[in-house]
């Protein structure tokens, strides 16, 4: 029993390996960007537009209001990477639906890939905010006596993200394999419906937990207009 | 006891340990978020969507504990170093 497809090699070219976790994520990228091309293809303003906008409208709005609830400013900034991240782990984790199909975020090269984009996104948008000096100041806040654990907590959350993704998606598809062999059909079912719940909170949960980092980096202009 | 017994008998029961125990903390934390969650949702109800969204959040960051539990255990038992390579140098034998 392998513990990811992380070790299902698909092709194979001296040093080059293409393994499943690879060749999934390249297939939902496309799946992503060929929906999308094909909806905003024509996008209509009328009272009545096809059903396949409203859906995206729907997604796009509601994404739109979640970064604005937790109190970023001007959520069209960050409206591409945060809603990307969502809309890639909740794709990944619903076609587990589909037989014979291994989500790639139950592999941790996936999973420390993302939270790593999330690692570095964020000095990023608080430098873009705050400007480099601010930001590095931030650093120091409470007292400079801090900054050794200042970093070790930024260090710390993005570890905690990719393991959380990654030990959630993992142990549903163990479990399921495991039940499979010992109570077939009415068990497995079930167990596998609570996957496709706990995959969309773990969706939902790592764009908000990227959201919160973001908005905690970018507050940091808000604070030293405050003190001053 | 040679070492492939030690090793084998040392894994599987810390692996059935650490899920044991490390499932402790966070399913007793989880119950007192949860429980305070209910009763200020009843207090205000008004406050519904923030205090579910605020709950899902601390119950993921509680619940990460066990999954490191869970992920230590699966390493043990699955992907242990120690076993494959006894099991390695039981194969050059």
């Amino acid at each position: 029993m392998r513990l990811s497809s992380d070790e299902l090699i698909l092709w194979q070219h001296g040093y080059f390996k293409l393994n499943a976790t690879i060749v999934t994520t390249w297939a939902l990228m496309l799946v992503l960007v060929v929906v999308a091309r094909l909806i905003t293809r024509n996008l209509e303003h009328k009272v009545h537009i096809s059903r396949w906008q409203s859906l995206l409208e729907v997604i796009v709005v509601t994404i739109r209001k979640q970064i604005e609830e937790v109190g970023l400013r001007h959520p069209e900034k960050y409206l591409g990477f945060l809603g990307t991240l969502f809309l890639f782990i909740a794709l990944s984790n619903l076609c587990t639906i589909i037989p014979g199909y291994e989500p790639p975020t139950g592999s941790l090269s996936t999973t420390a890939a993302l939270a790593l984009s999330v690692f570095i996104a964020v000095p990023l948008y608080g430098i873009a905010e705050s400007g480099l000096e601010v930001y590095l100041r931030s650093y120091l806040k409470p007292t400079a006596l801090m900054l050794p654990f200042n970093l070790i907590s930024e260090l710390s959350r993005t570890l905690a993200m990719a393991i959380r993704l990654f030990g959630n998606i993992m142990s549903g598809t163990m479990i399921l394999a495991i039940l499979l062999t010992v109570t077939p059909f009415l068990f497995p079912v079930v167990m596998s419906l609570l996957g496709l719940l706990t995959g969309m909170v773990q969706a939902y949960i790592f764009s908000i937990l990227a959201t919160v980092y973001i908005a905690a980096a970018t507050r940091a202009r808000e604070e030293e207009e405050d003190a001053s | 006891m040679d070492s492939t017994t030690l090793i084998a008998m040392a894994s599987i029961v810390t692996a059935g340990l650490t899920i044991a125990i490390g499932g402790i903390g966070p399913a007793l934390g989880e119950g007192r978020a949860v429980s305070t969650a209910l009763s200020s949702l009843a207090q205000q109800p008004d406050a519904a969507t923030t205090i579910t969204r605020t709950l899902f959040v601390g119950l993921a960051m509680i619940e990460s504990i066990a999954i490191y539990c869970f992920v230590v255990a699966m390493i043990l038992i699955f992907a242990n170093p120690f076993w494959n390579s006894v099991i390695a140098q039981a194969a050059t034998k």
